[in-house]
Formats: C-alpha cells, sequence, structure tokens
C-alpha cells in the first residue's frame, strides 16, 4: 500500500486543539471509594443483572451478563460490595439503571476466564467466544458489541480488516496516546481479530496529524503482517463508513453495515482490549479518557475504570480556572452535551471535554441563504440544507425521503452553515419523528 | 360593420349551445349530498382540530349524518350547540363528559435547577439535548411545543412552564400527542384538583431539583374525605378522577411543596412566589 495520504469525499477541518493533551502521557486514574456503573454500556439489548445488593464481588467478577445476542455482559471494575442497584444520570441526560460498587481497597482480582496463552493456534470460535465474555465494546464512541462485528453471516465474507486509528475529533488525544505507548497491545489485537476472520493481513488507518503513532505502530505491525496506511487529516475521518472508503474506495450502502462490502472495523481501543481479554484474560472494566478543555488547569489522559464519575476526572485534570460553559461526553463536534458531573464513565467514553463560554455558539436559526456549504462537506453526500427546511415544516416524510435516515450526526454541516442553523439537531429529530412513526406502524 | 354583427351573433349562439350543454350535465350528472350535511358543517366550531377522530369539522359532520358517531364526540362544541345538532337531525346527542387538558408540572423557571441550553426552542427538539436542560428528566421543559399545537390558544407559557387556561380549553387532545415528556393528562373538567408533577423518583432527589415537587408525604390523603380520594403511586400522588375530591381539600391539606392545586388558581397564578 502506498504512503500517498488518502481521504473520502467532503469533510470539514476545524481547529483540532489536541495540543492540549497529546503530549501528555497516559497515568492511573487513582482507586475510588465508589464506582457507579451504568448496566447499559452497549448499543442493542441491556445486559441482565446477575448480583444483587450486598453481594461481594472480586475485581473483573460478572455483574451482569449479555440481554441477547447484540449486548455485552458488565463486569466489576474492582472488588468490593455492591452498595446500590438503583438509577443515576445516564449520557442521554435521563437517569438510567446503575450499579454501585463500594471498594474494598484489596484491588484483588477474579476474573472469570483464563488468558488464552496459545492465542496464535487458538480456533477462531473460541476468540470470538471470549471477545463476546470479556464485554469489549466499540470504545470509539458507538459503543457496538464487538463480537456482533466479528460473526458476520455465511453470504457476506469479511475480507477486510480495518483497524480505526483516526482519533478525527478535535481535542480527543485518548487513541493517540494509546498508539504511542501501547502499540505492542493493538497490533496483538489487531493479528487476534486477523486470526478470528481468518485473515492474512489488517489494515490500520491513522491520520497524519499523528505521526509518531505512525512511526511506532509501522516499526511494531511489519513482523505480524498488519499494514499501517496514513490518513489525510480530515473530519469525520473516523466515521465508520468515511474510513472504509478513504482506505479501500468501498462505499457502504445506505440502511447498509460494512460487512455489505467485506469490511470490518474495530477502533485501535477496542483492538487493545481484545489484547487484554485473550493474552491477559482479563474483561473490559477500564479505558483511556482524555480529560481537556480550556477551562481546565492540567489537561490530560487517564486511564479510568468504568464507573468513575466525570466530577473525580476533572477533580484530577486540576479543576477548573474559569466556569465552564458545556460540559461534553467525547468531542466537541459529536460529543453528548451533560447536565450533571455525577454521569460516569462507559465503555465508549472517549473524551470529557469542558468548553469555555466564548467557544459555544448561540443557534441563531437564521434563514438559510442556499450557499451550499453543507452540501459540499457532507460525507455521506446527503442535503442538509433542503433537509432541515423539510424538518422545520415538520415534512419529516420528505425529510425521509431525502435520506435523513443516511445522516451519521457527524455536525459538519452546522459547522460550516454561515447562517448558524442547528441542523444536526433538526436531523436528530428527523430521525426520532421517523423511528416514532415506524414503532407506532 | 357585418363582421362585427356576425361574430356577435356566433358568440351569443355559441354561448347559448353550451349553456344548454352545461344545465343538461348538471342533470344528468348530479351527486346526491345530503342537504343535512351542510347544515351541521355550520353548526360545529369549524376549527378542525381533530379531537373527535375525524378529518376535521367537515368529516365529523358526514359521520354524525350517516349515524356512525354522535354529535357529543365532538369535545370542543358548547352542550346547547350538540343539543342543537340532535334536535335537527332528531338524534340522541349522547353522553360525554367534558374533560380538560392538565400539564402535570408546575416547575416553573424561579423553581427549578435548569441547565444552559442554546439550541432549538421546540420541546421535541430540546428533548434530544440531554433529555431537556431542566434539572427534572420528567417536568415541563417549556418550550412551548403544546401551546403552539394547541388551536384554542388555551396554554400559556409562563415562566418556563406551560398553564392550561381551563375556560380556554377544549379538551380536543392535540397537546397531549405533541408533549414529549407525556406530561399532560385530559382529567374530567369537573375535577379541579390536581396534583401537579410527574416525577416518580424519590422526595429527596426531586426536592434537589424543584421546590414544587410533590414529595408523596401523604398530607393530601389523609385530609380528603375519603381515603382512596388521592391515590399514592409510587413516590408521587395522584388525584383518583373517578371519585374525585373537593376543592377545598386543597385549602385543607396545606400542601407542603404547593404540588397540590386548583386547576382555575393555577391559571390564574394565584400560587406564583407562594412556593416554601
Amino acid at each position: 500500500m502506498s504512503s500517498k495520504p488518502r481521504k473520502f469525499k467532503g469533510g470539514v477541518h476545524p481547529n483540532d486543539s489536541k495540543a492540549l493533551s497529546e503530549t501528555k502521557p497516559v497515568q492511573e486514574a487513582p482507586l475510588l471509594e465508589k464506582y457507579t456503573l451504568i448496566v447499559t454500556q452497549n448499543i442493542g439489548a441491556p445486559p441482565e443483572l446477575v448480583v444483587q445488593k450486598g453481594d461481594t464481588v472480586k475485581k473483573g467478577a460478572l455483574l451482569a451478563k449479555a440481554g441477547g445476542f447484540v449486548s455485552v455482559p458488565l463486569h466489576s471494575p474492582t472488588s468490593g460490595t455492591v452498595t446500590a442497584v438503583d438509577k443515576c444520570p445516564g449520557p442521554a441526560g435521563v437517569r438510567v439503571p446503575a450499579i454501585e460498587i463500594t471498594a474494598d481497597e484489596e484491588d484483588e482480582w477474579g476474573s472469570p476466564f483464563e488468558p488464552i496463552a496459545d492465542w496464535q493456534n487458538a480456533d477462531p470460535d473460541m476468540l470470538r467466544q471470549r471477545v463476546a465474555d470479556a464485554g469489549i465494546v466499540g470504545m470509539g464512541g458507538a459503543g457496538f458489541p464487538a463480537h456482533v462485528k466479528l460473526t458476520p453471516p455465511p453470504d457476506k465474507p469479511i475480507d477486510t480488516l480495518l483497524l480505526n486509528g483516526a482519533e478525527c475529533e478535535p481535542y480527543l488525544t485518548a487513541d493517540h496516546r494509546l498508539m504511542v505507548e501501547q502499540a505492542e497491545d493493538i497490533v496483538r489485537g489487531a493479528a487476534i481479530l486477523k486470526r478470528v476472520f481468518g485473515l492474512e493481513t489488517a489494515i490500520i488507518g491513522v491520520e497524519d496529524n499523528k505521526p509518531d503513532a505512525i512511526a511506532k505502530l509501522k516499526e511494531i505491525a511489519e513482523p505480524y503482517g498488519i499494514q499501517v496506511q496514513n490518513l489525510r487529516v480530515n473530519y469525520p475521518q473516523g466515521a465508520e463508513r468515511q474510513l472504509i472508503y478513504a482506505l479501500t474506495g468501498r462505499e457502504v450502502p445506505i440502511g447498509g453495515l460494512p460487512m455489505d462490502v467485506g469490511c470490518a472495523v474495530q477502533n485501535v481501543a477496542s483492538a487493545a482490549a481484545v489484547t487484554e481479554a485473550v493474552i491477559k484474560g482479563r474483561p473490559s472494566i477500564e479505558r483511556i479518557v482524555t480529560v481537556t478543555g480550556e477551562p481546565l488547569v492540567e489537561p490530560g489522559n487517564w486511564r479510568f475504570r468504568i464507573g468513575t464519575p466525570v466530577s473525580k476526572a476533572i477533580e484530577l485534570a486540576g479543576g477548573v480556572t474559569v466556569q465552564p460553559a458545556k460540559l461534553l461526553l467525547g468531542g466537541p463536534m459529536m460529543g453528548i452535551a451533560q447536565k450533571s458531573l455525577d454521569v460516569t464513565i462507559m465503555k465508549n467514553t472517549s473524551g470529557i471535554l469542558l468548553i469555555p463560554t466564548e467557544q459555544v455558539s448561540q443557534y441563531s436559526s437564521e434563514p438559510c441563504i442556499r450557499c451550499g456549504r453543507c452540501v459540499e462537506c457532507c460525507p455521506m453526500r446527503i442535503l442538509p440544507a433542503t433537509i432541515s427546511q423539510a424538518v422545520e415544516n415538520e415534512r419529516f416524510d420528505l425529510a425521509e425521503e431525502l435520506n435523513v435516515l443516511a445522516c451519521i450526526e457527524c455536525g459538519s454541516c452546522s459547522y460550516v452553515c454561515p447562517s448558524h442553523r442547528p441542523l444536526n439537531q433538526h436531523f436528530k429529530r428527523a430521525k426520532a419523528e421517523i423511528a416514532a412513526k415506524r414503532q407506532k406502524g | 360593420m357585418t363582421i362585427i354583427l356576425t361574430a356577435l351573433l356566433f358568440a351569443a349562439v355559441l354561448g347559448a349551445v353550451l349553456a344548454l350543454v352545461i344545465g343538461a350535465a348538471a342533470k344528468a350528472f348530479a351527486v346526491e349530498t345530503d342537504a343535512r350535511l351542510e347544515t351541521v358543517t355550520d353548526m360545529l366550531p369549524g376549527v378542525n382540530c381533530g379531537g373527535c377522530g375525524y378529518a376535521g369539522c367537515a368529516d365529523f359532520a358526514k359521520a354524525v349524518v350517516e349515524g356512525r358517531t354522535v354529535p357529543s364526540q365532538c369535545p370542543v362544541c358548547m352542550t346547547a350547540d350538540i343539543d342543537r345538532i340532535s334536535e335537527y337531525l332528531g338524534i340522541t346527542a349522547g353522553k360525554k363528559e367534558k374533560v380538560l387538558a392538565v400539564v402535570r408540572c408546575c416547575g416553573s423557571i424561579p423553581v427549578t435547577v435548569r441547565s444552559p441550553y442554546n439550541g432549538i426552542g421546540d420541546c421535541r427538539s430540546a428533548v434530544l439535548v440531554a433529555g431537556g436542560a431542566k434539572g427534572c428528566d420528567y417536568g415541563c421543559i417549556g418550550f412551548g411545543s403544546c401551546a403552539h399545537a394547541c388551536p384554542f390558544d388555551a396554554i400559556e407559557i409562563r415562566d418556563g412552564l406551560a398553564v392550561v387556561h381551563p375556560d380556554l380549553c377544549t379538551g380536543c387532545g392535540k397537546c397531549v400527542e405533541t408533549c414529549p415528556k407525556k406530561l399532560i393528562v385530559l382529567a374530567p373538567a369537573a375535577v379541579d384538583v390536581h396534583v401537579y408533577c410527574n416525577s416518580p423518583e424519590k422526595g429527596a432527589l426531586k426536592r434537589k431539583v424543584c421546590k414544587t415537587a410533590c414529595i408523596a408525604c401523604r398530607k393530601c390523603v389523609k385530609a380528603a374525605d375519603s381515603e382512596d380520594q388521592m391515590m399514592i403511586k409510587g413516590f408521587l400522588v395522584e388525584t383518583n378522577y373517578s371519585n374525585p375530591p373537593l376543592p377545598d381539600l386543597v385549602e385543607k391539606t396545606g400542601c407542603p411543596t404547593r404540588a397540590l392545586r386548583l386547576a382555575s388558581e393555577h391559571a390564574a397564578g394565584v400560587y406564583e412566589g407562594v412556593s416554601k
């Protein structure tokens, strides 16, 4: 594969502000007294609890088993006691079921499975089962159960395995640090995933703004027969469809999945979690999170256990110098606004971002001037301006005809709109209304 | 001169022939309509609110004339109008209790915890961002989607809270469908006592984010004339609309959070600035 950087059609170039944290090595977050784990950390069916209030659990012990095929189990981030099975603020703003674990400070492992030492020769089904048992989800943000992507139907064979190290979201550097510091884990994870699919090769895609990560990965990946491809900096390069197009030139059909074009995509952090699960025999209970934003005293990257409250993460980053205007889980483009500091870190939380007042734009919803910039930048090649007008007139049928459901909510259109129209929110509304209508039947 | 006369004559003859053709066609292809249909449509309010379940007033009138429904199914008509229609058609009006919309929340801006929100000013869009920028996940977020949907201007947004004016509300139910928080219920118009809270959370949690939440202290349950006039559902009290309490219950109870209110006084703004 050539080293000429690749990209998809469209996209935007926001100021990436990664300098705040990209050189900060990952630090271990100290053990907390209490962890509040949101039960459903994945897309799909909610897991079923297997513990009750008062149970003692070891670190890594099963707390909830998968509630179906598209679901993942949940494991304890430390050893201690289950002190509450209640609700806590969820990332979407409403309160969701949660388990509270009070740590006993022993932090003693009690993993439900053993390491698979001879993974090079292990049965692919066994490896696949291990990924499912370890509760690994897409750690880039979507939270889609990893094992589901490893189980394509027989009529859709996978011929290309892609690893997503694009990290195109501004501010976020968690994957960057992971690629620099744990390149070996990522590459071995990729090798395991390769074995699951029975493939000879895999491609790791990394954006050009992370040269140290590219160099490090290239050095380690070669003996494993894994390629590292640099990508031209362009948002949203890390979106699954855009990454597939940039790396293979294939286009995933609207409403289709990567498996429809023979591709499987995993985030680099998920690949590292696969290594943990298979080689070290440990379930997915921690992740690297970038805690960043101008208001913070000491932005950086930390390895947090799932269930750590956001307030503790902000404390670790030295607190704030000025009152921030917004708290987002994720990056500034796709991150979700929060209204409580009690929301806790989940398996798919890649960043905690505080935004100062002067950077928050007021949506004015002025009329569209038909400049077409949103159309030019839309990575899904739909017509944001036309759709937003349909939504403003509550013509959700028209929006559906114009393929609003293909929108990946990357926010590029809202970013470039000179009339500051809240395009992305219009599309979210349209999707919600269409989903509600379909449910009604 | 001859040309003009010829043209006039031709136009006159053509006009006469076409008039005959049209007149004959009108007779031959006449569509029989029920004469009563127009009269009944005129008697209806004509706001096309859809509260009856039909596509507008004309459609409802057709259903009434054809006997598929009864006049009282119109939620907007006054009793006198319904009687007039049934008298005209010589049918029974049917029975339907007058209902009014109740927004089960009294958490206006001064009494609740809120986050700043700068997106689209419409409830159905606002709930997509952190479930609405209100501390309480179950309360009115006050962007007025219901007020916008109301064909009778019966809902007022006062201090970030939707307030129903009972004298204007017809109980058509348009607002009920619109509210993304499912806050609005249709309650019998004869009942004036309602609990203006919708949060099923524990009392302490509710009080953290709202000063006027129902904390299920049971004061109203005890003050009521009989036990089942106010029903406890989890951490929330509800009026039992099949055995409603009398309006004096509000005064007798002295609700500590003022979540128990009279709909009429709530609309008049009596409770503003008096919450503890």
